[in-house]
């Protein structure tokens, strides 16, 4: 196999529109997630809702206080997840590979649980440390796990050992949960991702963390193609496959550590954004990781947006993102080759 | 009269047809060869030879009776096949990889014989890999593993060996080596078909030639008969010289040169 | 390797699967006659076998066939229905990741039983009932969304499509639980749990009858089963007729989950670690069904021990996923070596 080569420059204008039009349409999904809701809000009300509230109008106040924090906080969430995934697949050369799987959701709600039975109290921004804290902490876990033995860190053995991490948590949750009944109450509505229900400040809280891992993420494009070819491979052409494991399971942590603790465990955003992406535009990362930062917010967004108008009483995200997100996988495996899998 | 024949074949994967109206015949005994650009439809042909995929039209026959009606094992007996890109189950030493070769010889209340320790020891001993019985398979280089993979196809002990590309991925050494290994079974009375991307392997090794392009026949014979430079320019659009093989007098393809050969006169 | 011949009749063992069967059928039992020992009223190993026997006095008799060992009994049979499933999906898929708590049968089992306890309201039977109807369902949207013309069931298209089928299922039986009152939604909780609580022998008779027929019938057929592993072409070309060889083992891999589930709820991971752990018992390639079985059994009776031992009354499910979890991560970061991952 050839070393990837900087694609032809009419390829990358296409790339470039391609781009713009998807950009576009994560526009237009921010317009309707801050239009669309329960309380009806005119059109122009929009606008003035976001920039300047007078504060009189019931409208406006919807949109600036209820809405706006909740299609920002959509937009960081999504990019995160989608970014996450996208990176976690190229890192352990596995298409299965999912936020999930690496057991950062799982330690993400151990941690949560932990805190809700300690405190007995359900405060979103300390269950947004908790979160943090249970993710980094249990990714590190199956880094150190999967890496240990010869060999180094294998995607098998990651995935595995991500599989391991994630049983032990998921069931100390479920003891910790059943012998604090109180624990239970506020836990089974963290349990459902979704974006409702948060105010600013749990943004304002996570958004550096995604920052930094959006960077990261996006630097190691590059490294992660080479990686793409097998750890020799990639180590022929200079790459240093320890140095991109290790850095890209930091933005994997960070972004999803910071994703599940604003918004709780998101079903299926980040298995599906980067096999979308792949299947469209090929396996070269650097085209992977932009794409995918795009059309998850979209996507998340836009189910969000269904959530709200679906059924009377609102569908959390995470259940619309599942029950979205499978079945155009489901249709995606079947048209794919599955030699490519 | 041949014991493995096609007749009429359409060959299609979903909607993709790959080849339409084919007939081939292998002459028994011989060490029949498949050549063809990539895509030409050589190993969707060994695919339909060993029953891997129904024809949408057409009969393979094998001694006579369809092969689509025979039952699974009893086609195995009788005919063999390495698949390209064959999986190796985690941790299998080589002594029971090659063992598994003997299944449509066993059954329930047959599950091992003194026929298939004899089957499985002369086919390690045929390939050379009595020595690697207890190793682990992954631990093994490429050429070993393809030899081993030639020994679970003969523990088989079938008289019909299909091999598609049996010598990709392996080094020039190693490629011979298992030319070698094949022209001995063939020797040994075994009729076999092969897929090979090297026309001079194909050459110098088969005794019948089936050159394919675009799911059609376009000649087939002993390579000495039908080699030409006309039929390598027909059939991969290469222009070419054919001379003979100072080893063996097979047909050798040199390829058009693109370049002026430097030589004194042109310096 | 030992072979016994007699005329045209020849059979063969293995001498070091024989033992680890033999130490781990041991083990199961042993540790299911000291779970039926455990209570408020100790009773000791000589007098639980007598008891069993039909020879100890009254009062222990009925303590010990009435109360006791219908759980113990139950949790041996889950054991070995989970652990063969496991081994059963793991051989299919190729991927040590292939059990059916990831592919999306035990999660379609739990939703099934979910909205018997939630929405219907059904008792212990329709539990069942429900459970065992949300595995099938599930698996035959599964196989038939994973089937494709030609080409029949793939490994990974059907592990694929089974990750999609859970994440959806799992996202409902979030929704399930939110949406209903706090008591219900606790007992539902405990039950996705996976316990042993309270089993009687309507829940036993019925796994007892599964596993009377799908346990021989999957010993039986376990060569062809192993000859898939060599890849599709190649079995076929062996005389393997691979589709049919799949299509009944999913059939008995579904079975024996949902019964499983339908008696002790979704305990989680005895499918995924058991068939691990029983290969590298046996240190034998391809599927190791007894083993593996057992090593199912052996892990949920000496679960449900230690459950019944700890300070505080924990269900065998949080039990279950902290030592397979813990066992497994001790696995795979001894064991270095290429190939046993």
């Amino acid at each position: 196999m050839p070393p990837p080569r900087p694609p032809a420059r009419g390829g990358r204008g296409s790339h470039r529109l391609r781009l713009a039009l998807l950009a576009a349409a994560l526009l237009a999904t921010v317009v309707g997630s801050l239009a669309i809701g329960a309380g009806h809000v005119p059109l122009g009300r929009v606008l003035s809702g976001v920039f300047s509230p007078d504060g009189g109008s019931r409208a406006e106040l919807i949109v600036h206080e209820l809405r706006l924090p909740r299609t920002l906080l959509g937009i960081a969430v999504g990019m995160a997840l989608g970014l996450a995934g996208a990176v976690m697949q190229a890192l352990t050369r596995n298409p299965l590979a999912e936020p999930g799987l690496l057991g950062v959701n799982g330690g993400a709600a151990l941690a949560v649980v932990l805190v809700i039975a300690a405190t007995r109290a359900d405060d979103v921004l300390v269950c947004v440390w908790a979160a943090f804290a249970g993710a980094a902490g249990a990714a590190a876990l199956v880094y150190l796990i999967g890496a240990r033995g010869r060999g180094g860190a294998a995607p098998a053995r990651l995935v595995l050992a991500g599989a391991a991490v994630n049983a032990v948590s998921s069931a100390l949750t479920a003891g910790v949960m059943l012998l604090t009944p109180h624990t239970f109450g506020g836990f089974r509505f963290w349990q459902v991702g979704s974006l409702g229900g948060r105010e600013m400040p749990v943004l304002l809280r996570v958004l550096p963390f995604i920052a930094a891992g959006t960077v990261l993420a996006l630097l190691l494009a590059r490294p992660l193609n080479a990686l793409g070819m097998g750890d020799d491979a990639g180590r022929a052409l200079g790459s240093r496959p320890g140095r991109t494991r290790v850095l890209g399971a930091a933005a994997v942590v960070l972004l999803c550590g910071s994703a599940t603790a604003a918004a709780g465990p998101i079903a299926f955003l980040g298995l599906a954004v980067p096999f979308i992406v792949r299947t469209a535009v090929g396996p070269d990362q650097r085209l992977v990781l932009p794409y995918s930062l795009l059309l998850a917010p979209v996507l998340l967004l836009g189910a969000d947006i269904i959530g709200r108008v679906s059924a009377p009483g609102e569908l959390e995200t995470g259940i619309v993102t599942a029950f979205l997100g499978a079945p155009l996988f489901a249709v995606m495996v079947r048209r794919g080759r599955t030699r490519d899998l | 009269m041949t014991r493995l024949r096609a007749e009429d074949l359409t060959l299609a994967y979903e909607k993709r047809v790959v080849a339409e109206r084919l007939g081939v015949q292998i002459p028994d005994g011989s060490f029949t060869v498949i050549v063809g650009p990539n895509a030409c439809g050589k190993s969707t042909l060994l695919r339909a030879l060993a029953r891997l995929l129904r024809p949408r039209e057409g009969t393979v026959y094998l001694d006579g009776d369809p092969i689509g009606a025979l039952a699974p094992k009893r086609l195995a007996r009788r005919l063999g096949l390495l698949p390209q890109s064959p999986l190796t189950p985690e941790g299998i030493t080589v002594g029971d990889l090659v063992a598994r070769g003997r299944y449509p010889h066993q059954s329930l209340l047959r599950q091992w014989s003194r026929e298939d320790e004899a089957a499985v020891t002369e086919a390690m001993e045929a390939v050379g890999v009595t020595g690697l019985a207890d190793r682990v398979v992954d631990e093994l280089s490429g050429g070993q593993r393809q030899r081993v993979r030639l020994a679970l196809v003969l523990a088989q002990r079938t008289g019909i060996l299909l091999l598609d590309e049996p010598t990709t991925y392996l080094d020039i050494a190693h490629q011979i080596e298992v030319l070698d290994l094949c022209a001995r079974l063939h020797e040994e009375g075994r009729t076999l078909v092969a897929v090979l991307h090297d026309l001079n392997h194909a050459c110098r090794y088969a005794t019948h030639l089936i050159a394919m392009r675009g799911g059609e026949v376009l000649a087939e014979g002993p390579p000495a008969e039908i080699v030409t430079a006309e039929l390598v320019e027909r059939v991969f659009g290469l222009p070419c010289r054919v001379i003979a093989d100072p080893e063996t007098a097979t047909p050798l393809i040199v390829p058009a040169g693109r370049r002026r050969t430097l030589t004194a006169e042109n310096l | 390797m030992r072979v016994l011949r007699a005329g045209a009749l020849s059979l063969r063992w293995e001498p070091r699967a024989a033992v680890v069967c033999g130490v781990l059928a041991a083990a199961a039992i042993g540790a299911a006659v000291l779970v039926v020992g455990s209570g408020e009223f100790p009773i000791s190993p000589p007098d639980v076998v007598r008891a069993v026997l039909g020879q100890g006095d009254r009062a222990t008799g009925f303590i010990v066939t009435a109360l006791r060992l219908p759980r113990a009994v139950t949790g041996l049979l889950a054991g070995l229905a989970l652990g063969l499933s496991g081994a059963i999906f793991q051989s299919i898929s190729r991927n040590p990741l292939g059990s059916p708590d990831l592919i999306g049968f035990t999660t379609g089992s739990a939703t099934g039983a979910l909205l018997q306890i939630l929405v219907f309201g059904g008792g212990a039977a329709a539990i069942t009932a429900g459970s065992v109807a949300g595995a099938v369902l599930t698996a035959l949207a599964v196989y038939l969304v994973a089937y494709r013309r030609g080409g029949g069931v793939h490994g990974v298209r059907l592990v694929l499509i089974g990750v999609a089928a859970a994440a959806m299922l799992e996202a409902l039986n979030s929704y399930l639980i939110t949406r209903a009152d706090l008591r219900e939604a606790y007992e539902a909780a405990f039950w996705l749990t996976g316990s042993l609580n309270g089993r009687d022998w309507d829940q036993a008779v019925p796994l007892a009858l599964a596993l009377a027929v799908l346990l021989p019938a999957a010993l039986l057929l376990a060569r062809p089963l192993g000859m898939g592993e060599l890849g599709d072409d190649a079995a076929q070309a062996l005389g393997v007729p691979v589709q049919r060889t799949r299509a009944l083992f999913i059939a008995a891999g579904v079975g024996l989950a949902a019964a499983a589930t339908a008696a002790a709820g979704p305990v989680p991971f005895v499918a995924l670690a058991a068939p691990q752990l029983a290969r590298r018992l046996t240190r034998r390639p391809g599927p190791q069904l007894l083993p593996a079985a057992l090593t199912g059994a052996a892990l949920l009776a000496c679960g449900d021990l230690i459950s019944l031992h700890l300070p505080v009354a924990v269900p065998v499910g949080v039990v279950t996923g902290v030592l397979g979890g813990v066992y497994l991560a001790w696995l795979l970061s001894t064991t270095g070596r290429k190939g046993t991952t």
